[in-house]
């Protein structure tokens, strides 16, 4: 459905931003809380508003600790681009770390590679259950681009149904 | 630090208003020198002021849950409002740690 959405509406473009950050743990507060911000026109719930936070967040942490292997360097950086098409939230975020060998083994619950950092392996179960839908696409040496999906302002419909 | 307190076997901790991966690695290293150095069993996390909280929470209960579970020891987490208990119940969190609800 997204994808025909997206098809049909492209030349109606709405808004767009790009932001690229250092890959360091600070930066999951502040990715989100941009996102948080960008959206905030299309009068979101507090709902859908925490959804997209916690999306970013899983998102970003990723990109951090297993793209740029917990380095915290100010080198690595992440990018993060957002368009409003009408109101259907697009959310790119790219690293160029590592890489993702083995995608379906990465996303399955519970699963992770890095299990001496209490990570809980639930990152990619969290931003399919909170976005409409996530895309990744990934390559051992290149990097990680995650792409992601949502409908925003359910408020404003529910308003002129009252 | 005011957000940790021993009340006879339990850990109390007190979360903060986010919790992401930033701040789980100080959360966790401090709740386990707690455990550590007081032999505490139990540990409650307070949620009351919480207002977000993503997947790296998980990870910090259940890192304590295998810390004291073999010691038979249990873990709650309280006040918690239907975000937090979406993101518990998500991740099946609810057979491992009792959950109680925000009055």
């Amino acid at each position: 459905m997204i994808e025909i959405i997206e098809k049909r509406d492209t030349s109606r473009i709405t808004n767009e931003m790009r932001i690229e950050f250092a890959a360091v743990s600070d930066n999951e507060a502040f990715a989100r809380m941009a996102v948080a911000a960008f959206i905030t026109p299309l009068n979101p719930t507090l709902e859908e508003l925490a959804d997209v936070k916690t999306a970013i967040s899983e998102a970003v942490t990723n990109a951090v600790i297993h793209g740029y292997e917990n380095r915290n360097s100010l080198d690595d950086k992440v990018t993060m681009h957002c368009t409003l098409i009408g109101d259907v939230l697009k959310v790119e975020i790219a690293d160029q770390g590592v890489g993702i060998e083995d995608i379906r083994l990465a996303m399955e619950p519970l699963y992770t590679s890095r299990p001496e950092l209490e990570r809980s392996g639930m990152g990619f179960a969290f931003m399919e259950a909170f976005m409409d839908n996530l895309e990744v696409r990934s390559e051992p040496d290149r990097g990680t681009l995650i792409t992601m999906h949502k409908k925003i302002g359910l408020s404003a419909w529910i308003d002129s149904e009252e | 630090m005011d957000d940790f307190k021993v009340i006879d076997n339990y850990l109390m901790i007190r979360m903060p208003d986010e919790i992401d991966h930033h701040k789980s690695v100080d959360i966790s290293s401090k709740a386990d020198r707690y455990i550590l150095s007081k032999g505490v069993g139990n540990v409650v996390f307070d949620f009351e002021r919480t207002t977000f909280m993503d997947s790296s929470g998980i990870g910090v209960i259940l890192g304590r849950y295998k810390k004291i579970s073999c010691f038979g020891g249990k873990v709650y987490a309280i006040n918690t409002d239907h975000r937090i208990r979406r993101i518990l119940l998500l991740s099946g969190l609810q057979n491992i740690v009792e959950i109680m609800d925000k009055a």
